[in-house]
């Protein structure tokens, strides 16, 4: 179950085009998993931005010297991530988590392929710690536009067993992208799994590799979130349950991690006319 | 913190405060109820039930505004009968006070939705939203038009037992709020809900396109609260005897205050939810505090309080941030 806690801003690293954000949020970290996300309130109680903005958890420390600590990764997108780009230490935050449903872990100790776009790869590391643990092999593909929008190779460098880098402008690793790369990467490291996160085109990409293999991929999505916490039905991306029917389910409260294999990437953006309860009918309800 | 007798009567039902969640806001309360006891707040009114389960519309369905957010979900939803089964039975067991909000595209369906929510229990009322399409009538929206708006509050009504109240939700969007209003009561209606979104939209300047998928959508939020409550005032000052559920923009306990005095009974916190989940119960606490502040003992006194002549004494200025536009000097001579 998640809480809603004001936690206080540790630290505010700058890392290329982002900012990695530690703040103090006594309760989350204990029940956080690798795939959980927080939704940050923006703008101080007043403010005319009502909406959270949501960011996939990079980190969860039940235990330090500040107490139980979380971590996100963002890029300034608007005026809300501008406003936290500016927190500095000790700053107020309001802070619910953690959210979501996170990755499954597998039950063996297989051989896992982590693909991550952008800032994506945040929410992998914690989960690649979690996959060493287990004895997993854990083998990392980034990618970015350029090397500034690169992030976490370093850490990826450090815990994995391979990694592969690309850039779509060749300033770092292979110029081209992580679907390039990846089915070289698949056969090499003989990965049982696939896990993503990432834009929705690089998620499709990869599920469709993986489904190619007959490999199991877990992928995170990133859609606009009004609630974070399932009450406002925003957040929806049509999804084959396990009857086999279509239905346009909640990102925030049944993601954001789904099967790959499970998400109609043709269709997102539209409600496909055999999801069930699909409008047949003219009319327009608000 | 001297105790305010909270409780408030809509329509012969009694509620232990007046701090309701909004349709579409809370779905049906479980979500919230890791923030806060769903049953510690007046009622929880559901979002919109249709017969049949519905899929809503396309992605993306909301875009943040200033002070506000512009939404088209398309009322998705399970079908009347599985959220009987499901959430109905969720909120009874929790001793929560449901408001069930029901939606339909024709005069049948509304009646058939009465007749599914007849002899159930643990329904305190009913919210018909009358914000919908007609889809006999081109697609005209039924709360846009008396007759229309009458002809449903009529169908729910008749189909409804007798000891639940039937409030029928307004739109704004109307030319003159208090005819649609005094269809509605005519038709039956016990109560009035006050209001519904108005209708926006919003482009996106970069790939020069409508950002919703369903191109218009629901404007909510504090950008709405002076419409909201002008709403709420006309239709009191119109129908003095009809309770109203008051609603639009409500973020802060003084908001609440503002559509009691405006003439609501009680109130439903909405979009405010969304950034702050434990919200209905922040605002109750604080709503408390300002009748206390004021030396208020009982809420039902200040409901169209606002209405009295200006003569009538006010209470000391408890709220000196309120004027915080005026000058020191003016305001002590503006005094009474
Ligand atoms: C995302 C969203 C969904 C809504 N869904 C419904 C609905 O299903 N039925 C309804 O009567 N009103 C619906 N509303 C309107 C609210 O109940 C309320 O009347 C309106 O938003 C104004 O209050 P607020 O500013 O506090 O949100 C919805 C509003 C929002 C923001
Ligand atoms: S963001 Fe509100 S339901 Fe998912």
């Amino acid at each position: 179950m998640p809480v809603q806690v004001t936690g206080e801003v540790v630290s505010a690293k700058r890392i290329g085009a982002y900012t990695a954000m530690t703040v103090t949020a006594p309760g989350v970290p204990e029940l956080a998993r690798p795939g959980h996300f927080l939704a940050v309130q923006v703008g101080g109680p007043a403010s005319s931005m009502l909406l959270r903005r949501a960011f996939a958890l990079y980190d969860m420390s039940p235990r330090g010297v500040y107490g139980g600590t979380v971590q996100f990764v963002f890029a300034v997108s608007g005026r809300g991530t501008a406003w936290l780009a500016e927190r500095r230490s000790g700053d107020r935050l309001d802070v619910v988590g953690p959210l979501g449903r996170p990755f499954r872990l597998p039950a063996h100790p297989v051989s896992a392929t982590l693909v991550g776009g952008g800032y994506g790869s945040a929410p992998l590391l914690p989960l690649a710690r979690v996959l060493r643990e287990r004895g997993c092999r854990v083998s990392f593909v980034l990618g970015a536009g350029s090397v500034d929008r690169l992030f976490g190779h370093l850490d990826a460098k450090r815990m994995a067993d391979t990694l592969a880098v690309t850039t779509d402008d060749g300033s770092a690793g292979e110029r081209g992208r992580v679907s390039d790369v990846l089915p070289a990467v698949l056969e090499r490291t003989d990965s049982d799994v696939v896990y993503a996160c990432g834009p929705m085109a690089m998620l499709r990409a990869v599920s469709d590799i993986a489904a190619e293999r007959g490999l199991p991929s877990q992928v995170a999505v990133e859609e606009s979130m009004a609630c974070g916490i399932g009450v406002c039905m925003t957040c929806v991306l049509p999804v084959v349950g396990d009857d086999g029917q279509t239905r346009m389910v909640r990102s925030c409260v049944e993601g954001p991690v789904f099967r790959g294999d499970r998400v109609r990437w043709d269709a997102v953006g539209t409600v496909p006319p055999d999801a069930v309860g699909a409008i047949t009918a003219p009319g327009a309800h608000r | 913190m001297t105790r305010v007798d909270m409780t408030t009567r809509l329509a012969g039902v009694a509620f232990p405060n007046p701090v309701f969640t909004a349709s579409g806001c809370a779905a049906a309360g479980q979500e919230l109820h890791a923030f806060f006891d769903v049953a510690s707040i007046g009622g929880v009114v559901t979002k919109s039930i249709m017969l049949a389960p519905r899929s809503g519309r396309a992605t993306p369905r909301m875009a943040e505004t200033p002070s506000g957010m512009i939404n088209s979900i398309g009322l998705q939803g399970p079908g009347i009968d599985a959220f009987l089964e499901r959430d109905l039975a969720w909120l009874e067991a929790q001793g929560a006070r449901a408001v069930v909000s029901i939606a339909g595209g024709s005069l049948e369906e509304y009646a058939l939705l009465a007749q599914k929510l007849r002899g159930r229990a643990g329904i305190a009322m009913v919210e018909v939203n009358i914000s919908c399409p007609n889809v006999e009538d081109r697609g005209q929206v039924f709360a846009c038009d008396p007759t229309a708006s009458s002809n449903v509050v009529d169908a729910v009504r008749r189909n409804t037992s007798s000891g639940v109240p039937v409030f029928a939700k307004l739109s704004p969007d109307v030319t003159d709020i208090t005819t649609i209003a005094r269809a509605c009561v005519a038709a039956g209606a016990d109560g009035l809900s006050v209001i519904n979104t108005l209708l926006g939209m919003v482009i996106d300047t970069t790939t020069m396109r409508p950002v919703l998928g369903g191109v218009t959508g629901g404007l909510s939020g504090p950008a709405i609260r002076p419409v909201a409550v002008r709403c709420v005032w006309q239709v009191h000052a119109a129908l003095p005897d009809v309770p109203i559920l008051g609603m639009g923009g409500i973020r802060t306990g003084l908001d609440a205050l503002e559509f009691l005095l405006a003439g609501a009974s009680a109130v439903s916190v909405g979009t405010t939810v969304f950034g702050d989940p434990s919200a209905p119960v922040r605002v109750l606490r604080e709503l408390e505090q300002a009748l206390a502040d004021r030396g208020i003992d009982r809420l039902s006194d200040v409901v169209g309080l606002a209405h009295r002549p200006p003569a009538a004494r006010v209470p000391e200025d408890a709220d000196p941030l309120g004027d915080e536009l005026v000058p020191a000097a003016a305001a002590q001579e503006a005094a009474p």
